[in-house]
């Protein structure tokens, strides 16, 4: 990771956006952002957009990929040129592939795809505006837009990343932390579960900080969910 | 897939009435807003009824091309992306999605709204390049005039970053106070042909049973930038004749809007 | 776990979403998108709560419309062989009308355009599903060709209250408009007038539906709707 900050980024345990070190951006979330998908949301921390749009149950093409007794599901998630500080190429690059990845294996967990045998479910993701932890950001709003689908869930799927810059274990990294950030441990759980879907880590981490960094995620993952739940029930009351 | 009654769309348009309600004129409700994307120099998000695009652009230096040594580069990037419409797929950009990036760019550039010496830095060595990225969120017909729309107003939002001449570096996060000035408003306007009917602003439905699509875009003084025909049949002369005059008094009605912005 | 445990944490009416803890304790039963796990009854999906004894139920608030047999939808025909037509219904199932289900009379296959065409609206019934494809009859009486009319694609979780108490919402509209209204229970609802403007004011008063939840009062308004603009 990147060398150390000139100004520091913790003082007295308060971060340079005045948060804790335990301590989520705002979030924001809204289900049904898109008519054309079966299901759609926007999620946001900070000043982090991801919009996703579900498209599904529906016909797997090319056919051969068809799994008789569950559904396949398939996300594509992308980054628009605009969205980061250099315009970054439009279209899959290999970052971008292996998020999708591991967005598939954090999302199905949580999807009863025995429900929808050989059909497809198709997730995709845009990062309008990045400024750390988008791949969270982005299981997030797909999580929201499965249930806004109506796709049956074991549970929503929660992800946030925790961190560390300035020798610091922080939650929910924002740019300036990621930057010089000395580890980052994006996770997504399942919370009324106790389940974790996605892991990955890249950095420096003691043992000791490693389970610091875990107690964060995990007890912030309600929290999550808190927003989520309001945006899908919010929906409904909208309407009346 | 939503059914869809091609039938009855085609006999109403008989009686003058589009299967939204609409006349055959109506142009669907616009809705702007700009500075909407903080990483981008500027952006802007515009609504036609329920088709939502969105803009962004991003300012970058390099070498200008030897043939126009003291001018800036223009690029139009847009996609026809799969999560804003169930017909849409991924992969390389389809026919359709360079039409679009296209036919936006040539509205723009022909326009002479960006004077593109006013991107130079150093001529023959530095020059701004004006990225403009359309992304659709929800595809529902007409991408092309909220396309421009969007691209125009996010040229229009955007502010240059800092640029050191010494180093060749720019600094994204110091943000000037300084834009590029526009010359004038271009705006498109797009008609679909169905039977001997001429419709503006079509909605994806619509697109779904048209037989050619017109794209006119003019500017301040009433002239045109440019043109597109879309769709494998004919247009007579007269029909092309009477899109243009649509586009035209259409295009000066939807000028006064966004030059609110 | 105690096994004592024995908790009910909605009541009728609660929205709920997935992951959600419902109920806990044996004695207590799942029902429609709810889910056992293990002393727990969690939701599958965001739904309304309807209890009843120790029933907790979880019925959808955003469905897909999925087809099942006994359903009357609307389809239009696609293709058409010398054993029957193929229908899209718009949902992505394959979905068959054979020609032995076509009438109640024989059908020739050289006559088989008279009864449906390619491009034809139909309204038929859902008789089962062979291999994953949907089987449809138009054999009943009620069953037809729908002549060109408007096709309106509405969120299939609203059909009910398209129809409304013992028909009362339908019959409105029907009454009303003048219009004929046929209901398709995969989110269409078709509309056919010899006045065209007419179908869009039926089309505005669907949408009336669409935006009011509350159903008190609606089957007046939208009579008043229908009734004003006559």
């Amino acid at each position: 990771m990147a060398g150390k900050s000139d100004t520091p980024l913790v003082v007295k345990g308060k971060r340079i956006d005045g948060r804790k070190a335990n301590e989520l951006r705002k979030m924001t979330a809204e289900v049904g952002i898109i008519p054309q998908a079966d299901g759609s949301a926007r999620f946001t921390m900070g000043e982090t957009v991801a919009i996703a749009g579900v498209y599904g149950p529906k016909e797997v093409l090319p056919k051969h990929q068809t799994k008789d007794d569950r559904a396949l599901i398939r996300v594509y998630y992308s980054m628009l040129p605009f969205s980061t500080t250099d315009r970054c190429r439009p279209g899959p690059s290999r970052r971008s592939k292996e998020i999708s990845k591991v967005m598939i294996d954090a999302l199905e967990a949580a999807v009863i795809t025995e429900k929808y045998p050989a059909t497809a479910i198709e997730i995709h993701v845009q990062i309008l505006n990045a400024n750390a932890g988008t791949r969270t950001a982005a299981i997030n709003a797909a999580s929201l837009a499965l249930a806004n689908a109506g796709i049956e869930m074991r549970d929503l799927v929660c992800a946030v990343a925790a961190g560390k810059a300035d020798d610091t274990v922080l939650l929910d990294l924002f740019q300036p932390e990621d930057n010089f950030g000395q580890a980052d441990l994006p996770i997504a759980v399942m919370p009324n579960r106790n389940e974790i879907t996605l892991v990955q880590m890249d950095g420096d981490l003691s043992s000791k900080e490693f389970d610091e960094s875990m107690k964060l995620v995990m007890d912030s993952a309600m929290e999550i969910y808190e927003v989520q739940k309001n945006a899908l029930i919010g929906k409904k009351e909208n309407k009346k | 897939m939503s059914l869809v009654n091609t039938e009855f769309i085609k006999e109403s348009l008989n009686n003058n009435v589009r299967s939204d309600g609409r006349k055959l004129e109506d142009y669907r409700d616009i809705e702007i807003e700009t500075g909407i994307i903080p990483q981008a120099n500027g952006s802007a998000r515009v609504r036609l009824g329920n088709t939502e695009v969105i803009a962004g652009v991003k300012f970058s230096v390099g070498k200008p091309y030897p043939d126009t040594a003291n001018q800036g580069m223009f690029m139009v990037n847009g996609e026809l992306s799969p999560i804003s419409n169930p017909n849409y797929r991924s992969g390389p950009p389809s026919p359709e999605s360079i039409e679009l990036s296209r036919v936006v760019d040539r509205a723009i550039r022909e326009s002479k709204t960006v004077n593109f010496e006013d991107l130079c830095i150093e001529e023959g060595e530095a020059a701004w390049m004006l990225s403009v990225d359309i992304y659709p969120t929800n595809a529902d017909g007409n991408l092309f005039d909220a396309g421009v729309i969007a691209a125009l107003l996010a040229i229009k939002n955007a502010k240059f970053p800092e640029y050191d001449a010494e180093s060749g570096k720019v600094a994204h996060e110091t943000r000037t106070k300084n834009g590029v000035k526009l010359q004038n408003v271009p705006v498109m306007v797009t008609i679909a042909k169905v039977g001997d009917k001429l419709l503006i602003d079509p909605t994806f439905e619509e697109e779904s049973i048209m037989e050619a699509r017109l794209n006119i875009a003019t500017i301040d003084n009433g002239n045109i930038c440019a043109m597109q025909k879309g769709g494998v049949t004919p247009v007579t002369n007269e029909e092309l004749k009477n899109a243009v005059k649509l586009a035209t008094s259409k295009g000066k009605e939807l000028r006064k809007l966004i030059n609110k912005y | 776990m105690n096994k004592m445990v024995k908790k009910l944490h909605v009541k009728d009416n609660d929205i709920v979403v997935p992951g959600q803890l419902l109920a806990e304790g044996m004695s207590y039963i799942p029902s429609g998108k709810a889910i056992r796990d293990g002393e727990s009854i969690t939701s599958t999906v965001v739904g309304k709560i309807s209890n009843k004894g120790h029933v907790v139920k979880v019925v959808p608030i955003f469905e897909k419309y999925a087809p099942k047999q006994g359903d009357k939808i609307i389809g239009k025909v696609v293709s058409m062989n010398n054993y029957g037509w193929t229908l899209d219904i718009g949902v992505p199932v394959k979905c068959e009308l054979d020609l032995r289900e076509g009438s109640q009379s024989f059908i020739e296959t050289g006559k088989m355009s008279q009864f449906f065409a390619v491009g034809d609206l139909v309204f038929v019934e859902i008789i089962g599903n062979r291999n994953g494809t949907f089987k449809v009859s138009a054999k009943d009486r009620l069953y037809r060709k729908l002549p060109s009319g408007h096709l309106i694609n509405v969120d299939s979780g609203l059909i009910p209250r398209i129809i409304g108490k013992q028909g009362s919402m339908i019959n409105t509209l029907k009454d009303e408009s003048g219009c004929n209204v046929v209901i398709g229970q995969n989110g269409y609802v078709y509309v056919h007038c010899d006045n065209t403007e007419n179908v869009f004011k039926v089309q505005e008063a669907i949408k009336l539906i669409e935006s009011n939840t509350k159903s008190s009062g609606l089957t007046e308004k939208v009579k008043k709707m229908l009734g004003g603009k006559k």
